[in-house]
C-alpha cells in the first residue's frame, strides 16, 4: 500500500530541505516529495499540517539484550520502545549472551528482528572475541552476516596495539569501529563521577580523565593509522575538546553523546538513585554545558540513547552493587527537541545528529528522504506534552531517571519501509 | 522538643537542636553506667537487631550493651560483608527480619546509603552504625559528647582532624556534626586521601601541613589509617605516613596545652598516634569509648519516641 504524507513541514538536511510539502512512499521508497501530490486509489493519508516531517531517526546505540538477556529486553519488545520513540532504525550493541563475536550469533539477530521487529534492527559485532580484548574477531564474516559495526561495547580494548589492528583491518573491510573509551585503572571501583556529590555521599568516584584518556588514545591511534573511529557516550568537556581538536588537523574521528548526558548532572544520584547510575557517569554543569557546545558547533555528531534495560531487580539494591545504564528510546526525542527550544540546534540540526550523520558513520541506506531512498519517516509533534510513566513505556525495563518528568515533543508517527508501525 | 525523626541515618540531617537534646539526653543517661545495677525499664518489651554486614566488636558491643542497659532485648546477626555474596538482596534481609518484629535495627554496611536504601523499606526505625564512606553518626555523637564534658560548649572550638578524610565516615559525621554546633574544623592528611570539595561539607578548612591543622587546636583527632587498604597506591609507605601525618609528642605540644587526644579506634601504635601519645594525660579515647555506650542510649531512646530526659 501507497502512504502519503500530507501537508508537514519537511526536514530533510541531507537534500537541504525546509519546507512545507507532502512525501508518498510507494512499495516502501520514497516517489515523491512536492507540493500537492495527488493519492493515487487506496493510498493511506496521513495529515501532518503542524507537524515535522523527518528522514526515520536512528539510535546508534541500543542494547537490545537477545540473545541471552531477554528478561531485560528482547528484540520485540525493544523495537517497540524503538517505535514508540519515533525510531525507524536502531544498532544494537554485542554485549549479548553469547557476545555478538561470530556469523553465527549475528545471524540470530538479523533473523530474529527480520520476523519480530518494528524497526531496522542493524546489529554491532565484538571487535575482540568474547568481547575479551585479546584477538581479533572474525570482522569480515561479522559484515557479512548483517553487522554494521563492531565495538567491545561497555570494555575498552585495552591493549593499544590490538586497537590499533583493529582499526587498520577494520578500515580495510570497509567496517566502523565504536570504542568504548574508558581508562579502567582509573575507573578503578568507582560507582559515579568523582566530585564533590560523590564526596558528599562517601562513594566512590570515576574521575573524568579515566575518559579523557582514553579518548584521546583513540585519537592518535586513528590519526597513526589514518582510519576512521567513531567514540561512544562522550560525557566529559575534556573529550570533546579533544574531538574538536583532532577534528580540526583532519582526524576522522566521529562521536555520540547520549541524552542525559546533556540533560542530568551528577546531582540526580542524590538519594542514592540508582536510576542515575551509568557509566560513563553523570558529570557536572560544565561538562553538561560542554556536550551542548559540542552538539552546536557538530564536534558531537550524533545523539545516541545507549538504551540499557536492567530488570528491576538489579536496579532496586544499594548503589554499589545496581548495574549501570538507563533506558532511553522512548524519551530521546522530547529531550533532544529541549535543545531546540534552547537554541542549541536547529531542526536540521537535530534531524542531523538524530538521523543523517547516524546512518553515515553506520554506513547504512538511511537518514534521508530522497527520491529513491527506503521509506523510513519520523512524524513528529514538537508541541505534544506528555508525561513519562513506567507503565506506559513499551521496554521491558523501566529504569529511567526521567519518570515522572514532563515532556513537551514526541513521535506520533514511525513510518519503516512505508508501513506505520507506531502511532501516539 | 521531642525527637521526630524515626531513623538516625546521618548527622547531616539533624539540627543544632536535636544534636543538643541527643548530647544532653546521653549526658543523663551516662550515670546509669556509674550504677551497681546498670540497668533502667525505659525500653522494656522493645527488640533491638543488631544487623552487621562488617566486622566491628567494638560498635557492635557497645550498642548491645546500650540496648540491654536500658532493658531492651538485643539481638546480633553477623552477616557476610555483602549481601550479594550471600545471595540474598538486603531489602529480602530486610523482609525477613522486618517479620520477626524488631523495634529498631542498627546496622552496619559497607556500601554507602545502605541504611537510607533500608530505612525506606522498613517501618521500623533504622540506626545507621556506619555506612561505607558515607556516615558513622553514632561516633560523631560521642565524639561531640566528648569535647563538650571537656571543654563545656562546641561552639568555638578548633578540631583537627588527620588522616584519611576519604574513606572516612568518622570525618564525614563529625564535619556535619561539628559545625552544626558551631566549632571549627580543620582537615589535614595526603592529597591523595583528601576527597574534591570536602570544604564544602560544612566551614571547613583542609591544611597541607598537619602541624597547620594542630596548631592552637582544642582537638586533635586522628584517624586509622587502613592498612590492609591503602597500602597499594595512596601511600608510599606506612614509615613515611607516620613522619607526616603520625602524631607524636612533637607535634601534639603546637596544640592548645589542654588540647585532648581522640581517635576511633582501633589504634595503629606507630603509625597515625605514637604510643606514648595514645596513653598520656591528654588522650581522651577511652573516654570516648565510655561515651559511646551513654550516646547509643540516647539514640535508641529517642527513635523510639522517648521524652526528653529531665
Amino acid at each position: 500500500m501507497n502512504l502519503l504524507i500530507k501537508g508537514g513541514r519537511v526536514i530533510d538536511p541531507s537534500q537541504g530541505i525546509d519546507e512545507t510539502m507532502d512525501v508518498l512512499i510507494a512499495d516502501g521508497v520514497v516517489l515523491e516529495l512536492g507540493q500537492g501530490i495527488a493519492a493515487p486509489e487506496g493510498t493511506q493519508t496521513i495529515d501532518a499540517s503542524g507537524l515535522l516531517v523527518t528522514p526515520g531517526l536512528i539510535d546508534m546505540h541500543v542494547h537490545l539484550r537477545d540473545p541471552g538477556l531477554e528478561y531485560k529486553e528482547d528484540i520485540a519488545t525493544g523495537s517497540r520502545s524503538a517505535a514508540a520513540g519515533g525510531f525507524t532504525s536502531v544498532a544494537c550493541m554485542p554485549n549479548t549472551s553469547p557476545v555478538i563475536d561470530n556469523k553465527a550469533v549475528a545471524s540470530y539477530v538479523v533473523n530474529k528482528a527480520k520476523s519480530e521487529a518494528l524497526v531496522n534492527v542493524f546489529p554491532i559485532g565484538s571487535i575482540t572475541k568474547g568481547s575479551k580484548g585479546d584477538s581479533l574477531a572474525e570482522m569480515g564474516d561479522l559484515k557479512e552476516a548483517g553487522c554494521v559495526a563492531v565495538s567491545d561495547d561497555g570494555k575498552p580494548v585495552c591493549n593499544s596495539e590490538l586497537m590499533r589492528r583493529a582499526l587498520e583491518y577494520a578500515k580495510g573491510i570497509g567496517i566502523t569501529v565504536i570504542s568504548h573509551s574508558e581508562d579502567l585503572a582509573l575507573v578503578g571501583e568507582g560507582v559515579m563521577n568523582e566530585g564533590f556529590v560523590a564526596t558528599e555521599l562517601g562513594l566512590k568516584g570515576i574521575p573524568w580523565a579515566a575518559e579523557n584518556i582514553a579518548v584521546a588514545r583513540e585519537v592518535y591511534l586513528a590519526e597513526f593509522a589514518a582510519a576512521p573511529v567513531h567514540i561512544a557516550h562522550i560525557s566529559t568537556a575534556g573529550s570533546a575538546r579533544i574531538i574538536r581538536n583532532a577534528k580540526a588537523r583532519g582526524v576522522k574521528v566521529t562521536c555520540e553523546t547520549a541524552p542525559h548526558y546533556f540533560t542530568l548532572t551528577d546531582d540526580a544520584v542524590r538519594g542514592y538513585n540508582t536510576n542515575a547510575k551509568m557509566n560513563p557517569p553523570l558529570r557536572g554543569e560544565s561538562d553538561v554545558a560542554a556536550m551542548k557546545a559540542g552538539l552546536a558547533d557538530g564536534t558531537i555528531d550524533a545523539i545516541a540513547t545507549d538504551h540499557a534495560p536492567h530488570h528491576p531487580d538489579e536496579k532496586d539494591v544499594e548503589f554499589n552493587v545496581a548495574l549501570n545504564g538507563i533506558v532511553g528510546l522512548e524519551t530521546s526525542l522530547s529531550l533532544s527537541l529541549k535543545l531546540v527550544e534552547e537554541g542549541v540546534l536547529d531542526l536540521k540540526g537535530l534531524v542531523s545528529v538524530m538521523s543523517c550523520n547516524p546512518a553515515k558513520i553506520l554506513g547504512v541506506d538511511r537518514g534521508t528522504l530522497r527520491v529513491g531512498a527506503v521509506g523510513d519517516v519520523t512524524v513528529i509533534d514538537p508541541a505534544k506534552e506528555w508525561q513519562v510513566e513506567a507503565a506506559k513505556l513499551e521496554s521491558k525495563s523501566k529504569n529511567s531517571p526521567f519518570l515522572g518528568w514532563k515532556m513537551k515533543g514526541k513521535a506520533v508517527y514511525t513510518v519503516v519501509k512505508g508501513q506505520v508501525v507506531y502511532q501516539a | 522538643m521531642g525527637f521526630r525523626h524515626k531513623d538516625i541515618i546521618a548527622l547531616k540531617d539533624l539540627t543544632k537542636e536535636e544534636i543538643e537534646l541527643l548530647l544532653d539526653t546521653a549526658d543523663n543517661l551516662s550515670e546509669i553506667n556509674q550504677r551497681d545495677i546498670k540497668k533502667v525499664p525505659t525500653l522494656r518489651g522493645k527488640t533491638v537487631i543488631n544487623l552487621f554486614y562488617e566486622a566491628s566488636t567494638r560498635t557492635r558491643t557497645s550498642f548491645e550493651i546500650a540496648a540491654k542497659r536500658l532493658s531492651a532485648d538485643a539481638v546480633n546477626i553477623t552477616a557476610s560483608t555483602s549481601s550479594v555474596v550471600k545471595g540474598e538482596t538486603l531489602s529480602d534481609t530486610a523482609a525477613n527480619i522486618l517479620a520477626m518484629k524488631p523495634d529498631i535495627i542498627v546496622m552496619r554496611h559497607s556500601v554507602s546509603g545502605a541504611h537510607e536504601y533500608l530505612a525506606k523499606r522498613v517501618s521500623c526505625s533504622v540506626i545507621n552504625a556506619g555506612d561505607g564512606a558515607h556516615e558513622h553518626p553514632s561516633q560523631g555523637l560521642l565524639d561531640m559528647l566528648t569535647m563538650r564534658q571537656k571543654f563545656g560548649k562546641l561552639a568555638g572550638l578548633k578540631v583537627a582532624i588527620v588522616g584519611d578524610i576519604t574513606h572516612s565516615r568518622v570525618a564525614r559525621s563529625n564535619i556535619y556534626g561539628l559545625t552544626t554546633m558551631g566549632a571549627q574544623v580543620f582537615l589535614a592528611g595526603p592529597p591523595t586521601m583528601m576527597p574534591p570539595g570536602v570544604e564544602r561539607l560544612g566551614n571547613v578548612t583542609v591544611c597541607k601541613d598537619m602541624r597547620e591543622a594542630v596548631d592552637q587546636a582544642d582537638v586533635v583527632m586522628m584517624l586509622r589509617i587502613q592498612l590492609e587498604r591503602q597500602g597499594k597506591t595512596l601511600l608510599p609507605s606506612m614509615r613515611e605516613y607516620s613522619r607526616y601525618f603520625g602524631l607524636n609528642p612533637a607535634v601534639l605540644a603546637l596544640a592548645k596545652k589542654d588540647a585532648i587526644v581522640m581517635h576511633p579506634g582501633p589504634i595503629n601504635r606507630g603509625v597515625e598516634l605514637a604510643s606514648s601519645v595514645a596513653d598520656c594525660d591528654q588522650s581522651a579515647i577511652l573516654k570516648q569509648v565510655e561515651n559511646g555506650v551513654a550516646v547509643r542510649m540516647a539514640m535508641l531512646y529517642h527513635v523510639c519516641g522517648g521524652e526528653p530526659v529531665e
